[in-house]
């Protein structure tokens, strides 16, 4: 069962990192504010302009750019193809190539994807948000299992992803490594 | 209702209710059996053998009945979240089983006499079969899915998809040329049944009504029970 | 258009490596050819009975699909990302729908004059297979999806999935027999009309049971 009093709110150009050991229910706090698990005690809403609060699950799932703890990656696909397939159901126009290259996965565009190593995997989810133009991020441990250098590539995106109006909301067993509100679960 | 929500008082307001349904319904059974098989005529065409039909068409009543049941508290759990909702469904497919059951093992001895045959495909005994394969259908989901919520809810949806099959069941001998005998009670010009027969059956039909709602009772209470205890024991383990 | 790239991306798993297309037609293929082997080659027999287990075994092969038909997504975390796209759940229900009949019940309705064949049936018999077959196989997609996803997080789901669809199917497997039988018969007996209802208020109506069955599924 999930946490009791538990209030944040976060904005525009903002970064929260939600910290806690195992089982504290980070996963569940993310699905919760996507819409995927229902909130029996407690209001969870988006503002989009001062007048317009969305609070209900159903239109707030079509709303985020969701990073789960599982990939969602289709093995028999190629990489290029799970990310148009990603842009077509979306209806978005992002550039693949261009998603593909900012995480160093351009060279293996062509190769199904259940060949790739976990960090790789790790990295092709992540280049999911670059194509879907969703400016609430929603991302329950992207930098595990990736190497060094691939994380700097992801903090770098949420950076600009940020910088450029969006927020993110980002749950981590280790420490972000970027400036952000901090929320505490025991 | 809402007072109903909290166990302790749904079990103190039902204690006294299954001693009393139980000894209301063992009276109008002894009644009942005794009308069916001795103070009945022989009815012209079947003689002795209509005897049966006191046990067999109240029984299919309560199949269909039970499963109207199920259906609504289903719908009740879904819409109203209701936490005594989903368990009235649940302990209620059992016996609506055992009752479907009832009435298609008694249907099929009734069926030799009276028609030759033990069993035949026509469109009301397959559509009552089919309410059997439901109620375990409905059944399996709750023992075979882990999580108990997720349980409740898929087995309600099912209870309702199912529900189309009771009015398949009613009209099934209007619509289709049937072996089985047309509606002779429940119909629109009044029942064509003699009333010799008409009184004892409604008797069979109380008696197993009030069994059937002192079994759920019971049933419901338990039910209750068993996740007080569990309950309790995890929040003692949790110290 | 979301709902088709959807299908296509289905029927692309499907033709790469979703051993669960030709699992149903080599079972429909091999149980429809070995049926006859034990019915007794009296004249007219078969032709009796052929309506009927054309239409089990097609619901049975598509069956053997239908597990599959939430379970790989709901596994590997797509189908979380397919419910925050842009379609409504009834429409990715039905979306999916559509997916498990292009990728198995068309090859189904392609070999089914093959079963026609097995069973000695003239051509007015092939017609009716045929016939049937293409129609009620999207209600058995339709309704089999219901099942599949009332079953995602159960932990057999594969053994109780049948148990909750055939009883609802049976309609389907009736009239279809009945279709089949007034081809051969050169008699009207309605079977079409019948057929064609229930396939149409099946596959109009379960998407809501389907849609239910994913909320369920995915937010406890």
């Amino acid at each position: 069962m999930l946490q009791r009093d538990i209030n944040f709110s976060v904005s525009s150009g903002e970064i929260l990192s939600i910290h806690g050991p195992n089982g504290a229910g980070k996963t569940s706090l993310l699905r919760a504010i996507a819409g995927l698990l229902e909130v029996p005690d407690g209001c969870i809403a988006f503002r989009l302009h001062p007048h317009d609060i969305i609070a209900n699950p159903e239109e707030r799932i079509g709303m985020v750019g969701w990073l789960g703890h599982q990939d969602g990656i289709k093995g028999e696909l190629s990489l290029r193809e799970n990310l148009q397939f990603h842009c077509r159901y979306n209806r978005c126009f992002g550039s693949v190539q261009d998603a593909l290259a900012s995480l160093g996965l351009a060279d293996l565009q062509d190769l199904p994807a259940q060949y790739l190593s976990h960090g790789q995997r790790r990295r092709l989810a992540f280049a999911r948000l670059l194509v879907n133009a969703r400016s609430l991020w929603l991302l329950d441990e992207p930098l595990s299992g990736i190497d060094s250098r691939g994380k700097a590539c992801v903090r770098q995106h949420i950076q600009r992803h940020c910088e450029m109006g969006g927020i993110a909301v980002v749950a981590v067993h280790e420490p972000l490594g970027l400036k952000s509100a901090s929320l505490e679960l025991q | 209702m809402i007072g109903y929500a909290n166990p302790k008082r749904f079990l103190d307001l039902t204690r006294p209710i299954p001693p009393w349904f139980f000894g209301v319904s063992s009276t109008l059974l002894a009644i009942g059996l005794y009308l069916a098989l001795f103070v009945v005529p022989p009815e012209r065409q079947q003689g002795d053998a209509v005897r049966i039909m006191f046990v067999h068409v109240p029984a299919a009543w309560i199949g269909m009945g039970a499963y109207a049941l199920m259906a609504v508290c289903s719908i009740w759990a879904l819409v109203n979240r209701h936490p005594l909702a989903d368990i009235a469904a649940r302990e209620a497919a059992p016996l609506g089983a055992l009752f479907t059951g009832l009435a298609l093992i008694t249907g099929s001895l009734w069926g030799k006499p009276m028609w030759g045959t033990y069993w035949a495909w026509d469109a009301r005994l397959t559509s009552f079969l089919l309410l059997f394969f439901l109620y375990l259908g409905y059944i399996a989901i709750w023992n075979v899915t882990e999580d108990e919520t997720r349980a409740a809810r898929g087995a309600a949806i099912l209870a309702i998809v199912g529900a189309v099959n009771l009015p398949i069941i009613k009209f099934s001998v209007d619509w289709w040329n049937t072996l089985h005998q047309g509606e002779s009670i429940f119909r629109s010009g009044g029942p064509v049944i003699a009333t010799v027969f008409l009184w004892p059956l409604f008797i069979m039909l109380a008696a197993y009504t009030t069994l059937f709602a002192a079994l759920w009772i019971v049933r419901v209470r338990t039910a209750i029970l068993r996740r007080t205890v569990r309950t309790r024991v995890s929040a003692g383990f949790g110290r | 258009m979301s709902s088709l790239a959807l299908i296509g991306r289905d029927i692309r798993l499907a033709s790469r490596g979703g051993g669960n297309t030709f699992l149903a037609v080599a079972f429909f293929a091999t149980i429809v050819t070995l049926v006859p082997l034990g019915i007794e080659p009296v004249a007219g027999l078969l032709h009796a009975v052929a309506g009927g287990i054309v239409m089990l075994c097609s619901a049975l092969a598509a069956l053997l699909s239908l597990d599959n038909l939430f379970q790989a997504d709901f596994e590997d975390g797509s189908l979380e990302l397919l419910v925050t796209g842009p379609l409504s759940l009834e429409s990715l229900a039905a979306s999916k729908i559509a997916a498990h009949w292009f990728t198995t019940a068309l090859p189904l309705l392609a070999i089914s004059p093959l079963a026609a064949i097995a069973m000695d049936l003239p051509g007015a018999g092939l017609v009716g297979v045929v016939l049937a077959v293409a129609l009620a196989t999207p209600a058995v997609s339709a309704v089999g999806a219901i099942g599949a996803s009332l079953t995602l997080s159960a932990k057999r789901g594969g053994l109780i999935l049948p148990l909750i669809v055939l009883p609802l199917l049976a309609p389907v497997i009736i009239f279809g027999a009945g279709v089949v039988r007034s081809k051969l018969e050169g008699a009207e007996n309605g079977a079409v009309l019948y057929l064609s209802a229930f396939s149409l208020a099946a596959v109009l109506l379960s998407p809501f049971a389907v849609a239910a069955g994913l909320r369920t599924n995915l937010s406890a």
